[in-house]
């Protein structure tokens, strides 16, 4: 029976592994068999680390094992473990992963070996950006399920998908390089030249990097993490990528790749550059409040294309999240990380649901649908739940992460507080609508005709599956936040806490 | 001159210590012995020779490799040479890259009806002469080897004789090359003027073209106007020979005509062997001038990378798209260089980036050599439309090798440039990374289009009837096995250093 850390790292391998063999030419039945599972070895090994999880001695990581690749001369080695703030995201890498694994396997895509591929580096990748506390692991995980993403756009994508995988290369590139160096700076300042983020800790909270030092840092860390985060208004690629993004690859960016940026801002940004943090935190709450709440959401409103509306949406819900980092305070931190994890899950859904969907209409153009509901009660079912957790719904988890916001908030800002609640107002504004124009009303033309052509069927099981496992997992955390608050809340009180700062740095 | 003297100079030839350079040297006269003596159909087995005497130079300096004596420091004959851990690594360095540069030309030579047999002749007297360089301490060494490295380029470049682009490449690299050993030659003349007569303690003489003299010269007079003119004058030499900015013009021109194994040796072999001399130079010889060095250096580097890699974003042509990017790498290896002044490990953050430099170029131009028709000057990148729908194996190679060079983890080039970022960083190099961040950026674009012309093309609303091109050669066995070794290598070293670090590092 192995042990809990080397269960962590055969979540891990095993994506890759099955990528690995999968490209030296297995053939295509078995591939298929060998995706399925390894999409779902991870899902398990997620689960089963969550209920056994106890925060470690080793600044609150659990799990932990250390490997060397040659580096160490220089303070890299991958080092994998998960604390309170990792495990939530590694469970909805796993989660999201399984679902958007399965949903490709129902998909039957051209060149489907290449497709489950790709995928399943993505995977791997995820899984290893949220377990590793090495810094610098942690980004070249990011990477290796970054790189995939442009390929699966480039080959497999929707309308416009040249100019849309150039864009998102190009921009996230520029991301990638700025947190990359802003990281570097962290290594290159701390006293022991490490990318370990325990011993980081440990020294930087007895020889804090001077403050000059850590306001460019921050701003760095802060524009390179918001790009790839989408943070106005640096998201243009956001709508476009995920619009022409086929959809398993839609789901797994947006529902938790796009995470990275502010997992890297709690787990790393805030509790190393306290000072930096204090500095830009209220420039980052306008940008947010301004840029990604209210500019966005109206923007979001006026979308007549699904997908991009939903892409929009998104980068909207994204403010909340760096609202809630700005406040610098525990209960924000926490709550940007339950609404990650919903975020994750209710997004990764919307874009599964749209694209059953467009199987159905054969377009994204919310003005040529209407009425779906009457021919697909299921699928409707599925959108109106999946809209309504996205908007904030109590009962399902993403309400417990935005009421976690808005509280430190009002701490913090009580007009920002008031913008950010109104964005509550917009979301419902376009999610309803989005809901009216596709499955109710009389059917448009166009419907008529493809319907007439094509008669919608319901989803059947190998499409529900999925979309069920998303549900379940934001009912669950909906129902019982103290099962990921509880771990969360532990890790970020862990010793040596997250500095405060200073009063006089926040406004 | 005493008696003693001359005893103890002789004692210094340690002839065995050049072995692998013997064998690789004494291969090439061989191979023209047998062209005369083998009858004509046994020629085609000649090049197996030079490959026997890569292979044995290669797999000797391998298993010495940790010899105490090869780390020793000591100088050779009389001076003129001195052994280290750097010269050794050079020797792998070398070594292997020529083995490349054969196994491309056994790819490409056959499409022409150019004379074979001189070719591995030429390619072995330049092996040879970049081991010697790596490792030469005195500067009429320095300047020999340089030299029958850059004649043997001069012939290599214009080898194919009856292609017009080909006789203009072989000229401008001539006319330029020329022009720059000159401007070395006047810088090292300087030098050993500023120097002047050095006489020991135990009265024998010196000069300035022995390096530790005139290191030792700098250090006391670090200001003195001829010496600080002569070094500048030495390294805008070997400026030329990296492709730095400002002495970068012949690179696209030249890299186009070159025949596609000359271009890779120019691209691989001829940019490290500028970059051993440029970290001995820097490091031991120029050291003493640091505070002129640091702001020279990250200029040019800055420059190099900028004009590389705007300059390369709108080529079409894959051998000038390979040598622009290659400048910017040339950028990069500066960064690194300039670091090594202040933090001593960036060499060999430098020499982890020309490994991985090699292993990624080396599989492009492999994929090139393949791919290139009739007129190997034109290789437009529209000829890898659909290659990945004609040749998947080759495209496969092909994205791997360009990833790698562009820097993407978790291939081994993007360790190679975190090293160099690493070094910066603890140099204080701030501006320059900003300037690496940008060129990564730009280079993105570029190598990206090609990645797109060769993948995302192909699919085309999932319909074009075209027949993918079909022009060039199907890998044989020997192809698919060193492609697919060096596309794994690049692969493996992404994720796991310790092979290539653990020889790096003592």
């Amino acid at each position: 029976m192995p042990d809990n850390a080397q269960l962590l790292q055969l979540a891990i391998a095993t994506p890759l592994l099955a990528a690995l063999v999968i490209g030296l030419g297995l053939p295509k039945r078995f591939s298929i068999k060998l995706a399925a599972v390894a999409f779902i070895v991870p899902a398990l090994i997620a689960l089963w680390l969550w209920s056994q999880f106890q925060p470690g001695a080793e600044n609150g990581y659990a799990f932990t094992s250390d490997h060397a690749t040659g580096l160490t001369q220089f303070g890299i080695s991958l080092k994998l473990g998960l604390n309170g703030v990792a495990l939530p995201m590694f469970v909805l890498a796993g989660i999201v992963g399984l679902a958007a694994g399965l949903y490709a396997l129902q998909a039957n895509a051209e060149r489907l070996k290449i497709y489950l591929m790709l995928l399943l580096i993505m995977q791997g990748g995820l899984l290893g950006t949220f377990a590793s506390i090495d810094i610098f692991f942690f980004y070249f995980f990011h990477e290796l399920a970054l790189i995939p993403t442009f390929i699966m756009v480039g080959i497999w994508g929707g309308r416009d998908r040249n100019y849309a995988a150039m864009k998102m290369t190009i921009y996230l590139t520029v991301g990638a390089m700025l947190s990359l160096v802003g990281l570097i700076a962290i290594y290159a300042q701390s006293p022991g030249h490490s990318f370990d983020l325990i011993s980081l800790r440990h020294e930087l909270a007895s020889q804090p990097i001077t403050a000059t030092a850590q306001r460019y840092i921050f701003g760095l860390l802060m524009f390179g993490f918001g790009t790839l985060v989408s943070i106005w208004p640096l998201h243009t690629w956001a709508p476009l990528g995920y619009g022409a993004a086929p959809s398993s690859a839609a789901m797994l960016h947006a529902g938790v790749l796009k995470k990275f940026g502010l997992y890297g801002l709690i787990q790393i940004a805030l509790p190393l550059l306290p000072i930096g943090a204090g500095w830009w935190a209220y420039k980052l709450a306008l940008l947010a409040a301004l840029g990604n709440i209210l500019v966005i959401g109206f923007v979001t409103i006026a979308q007549r294309d699904l997908k991009q509306m939903i892409g929009y949406s998104s980068v909207m819900h994204m403010g909340y999240c760096f609202l809630g980092i700005a406040t610098i305070s525990t209960v924000g931190s926490g709550g940007v990380v339950l609404l990650m994890v919903a975020h994750g899950l209710s997004v990764a859904l919307l874009f599964l649901l749209a694209t059953s969907v467009h199987h159905r209409t054969h377009t994204f153009d919310m003005a040529e649908m209407g009425g779906l509901a009457q021919k697909t009660p299921v699928l409707a079912a599925f959108f109106v739940a999946a809209m309504m957790a996205s908007i904030g719904l109590p009962g399902f988890a993403n309400f417990w992460g935005e009421l976690a916001v808005f509280v430190s908030l009002w701490g913090y800002s009580k007009w920002i507080t008031a913008v950010a609640i109104s964005g509550v107002v917009i979301s419902a504004v376009y999610g309803l609508r989005a809901v009216a124009r596709v499955f109710f009303g009389p059917p448009s033309e166009h419907f008529q005709k493809v319907a007439a052509e094509h008669p919608p069927v319901d989803m059947p099981w190998s499409e529900r599956l999925p979309a069920i496992i998303l549900i379940a997992t934001l009912l669950f955390i909906g129902f019982w936040p103290r099962s990921l608050s509880g771990p969360i809340n532990a890790a970020l009180t862990a010793k040596p806490a997250i500095a405060t700062a200073p009063v006089s740095f926040q406004r | 001159m005493t008696l003693e003297f001359l005893q103890a100079a002789a004692e210094s030839n340690h002839w065995w210590a050049l072995t692998p350079e013997l064998i690789v040297a004494f291969t090439a006269l061989v191979l023209l012995v047998l062209e005369i003596f083998l009858p004509k159909k046994e020629h085609r087995f000649i090049p197996l020779f030079a490959v026997m005497a890569l292979v044995g130079a290669l797999a000797g300096v391998i298993l010495n490799f940790r010899s105490p004596e090869a780390w020793s420091l000591t100088p050779l004959f009389g001076g003129l040479m001195k052994m280290s851990a750097q010269g050794q690594i050079a020797r792998i360095f070398f070594l292997s890259a020529s083995l490349l540069v054969t196994f491309l030309a056994s790819v490409c030579l056959p499409r022409t009806r150019m004379p074979r047999v001189e070719f591995y002749h030429i390619v072995l007297v330049i092996t040879a002469a970049t081991m010697l360089l790596a490792q030469s301490n005195h500067f009429v060494m320095f300047f020999v080897a340089l030299e029958t490295l850059t004649i043997g380029l001069y012939i290599l470049v214009s080898y194919f004789r009856d292609n017009p682009l080909t006789l203009e490449a072989g000229l401008k690299y001539l006319v330029l090359g020329s022009l720059s050993s000159g401007i070395m030659l006047f810088g090292i003349v300087l030098l050993y003027g500023a120097v002047g007569r050095v006489v020991d303690s135990s009265g024998v003489v010196h000069t300035g073209f022995e390096f530790p003299v005139l290191a030792s010269f700098l250090q006391a007079h670090p200001d003195n106007f001829l010496a600080i003119i002569g070094a500048l004058l030495v390294l805008s030499g070997v400026a030329f020979k990296i492709g730095a900015f400002p002495f970068q013009v012949w690179v696209p021109d030249v890299y186009q005509g070159a025949p596609t194994p000359v271009t890779a040796f120019l691209a691989v072999s001829s940019k490290a062997a500028g970059f051993a001399v440029l970290l001995t130079l820097v490091n031991s010889v120029f050291f003493p001038l640091k505070g002129l060095l640091v702001p020279v250096l990250s200029a040019m580097a800055a420059a190099t990378i900028l004009y590389g890699n705007l300059s390369a974003l709108k080529q079409r042509d894959a051998k000038r798209l390979m040598g622009l990017s290659g400048v910017s790498h040339a950028g990069f290896l500066l960064i690194g260089v300039t670091a090594s002044l202040t933090v001593p490990w960036a060499a060999t953050a430098v020499w982890f980036y020309l490994f991985t430099y090699m292993l990624a170029s080396m599989a492009v131009f492999g994929v090139m050599a393949h791919l290139a028709g009739e007129n190997d000057a034109v290789q437009d990148l529209d000829s890898y439309d659909q290659l990945a729908k004609g040749k998947p194996f080759l495209a496969a190679v092909l994205v791997i090798g360009i990833g790698s060079l562009a820097g993407i983890p978790p291939l081994a080039g993007f360790m190679g440039k975190l090293l160099i970022f690493l070094a910066a960083f603890q140099a204080h190099l701030y501006g320059l990374l900003a300037f690496a961040v940008i060129g990564v950026v730009i280079s993105i674009y570029y190598y990206f289009g090609w990645i797109k012309v060769a993948y995302f093309a192909t699919w085309k609303d999932g319909k074009s009837d075209e027949q993918p091109a079909t022009t060039g050669t199907a890998p044989n066995f020997l192809g698919v096995a060193v492609l697919t070794t060096l596309a794994l290598a690049t692969v493996v070293l992404g994720f796991f250093q310790t092979p290539l670090t653990s020889w790096l590092m003592k």
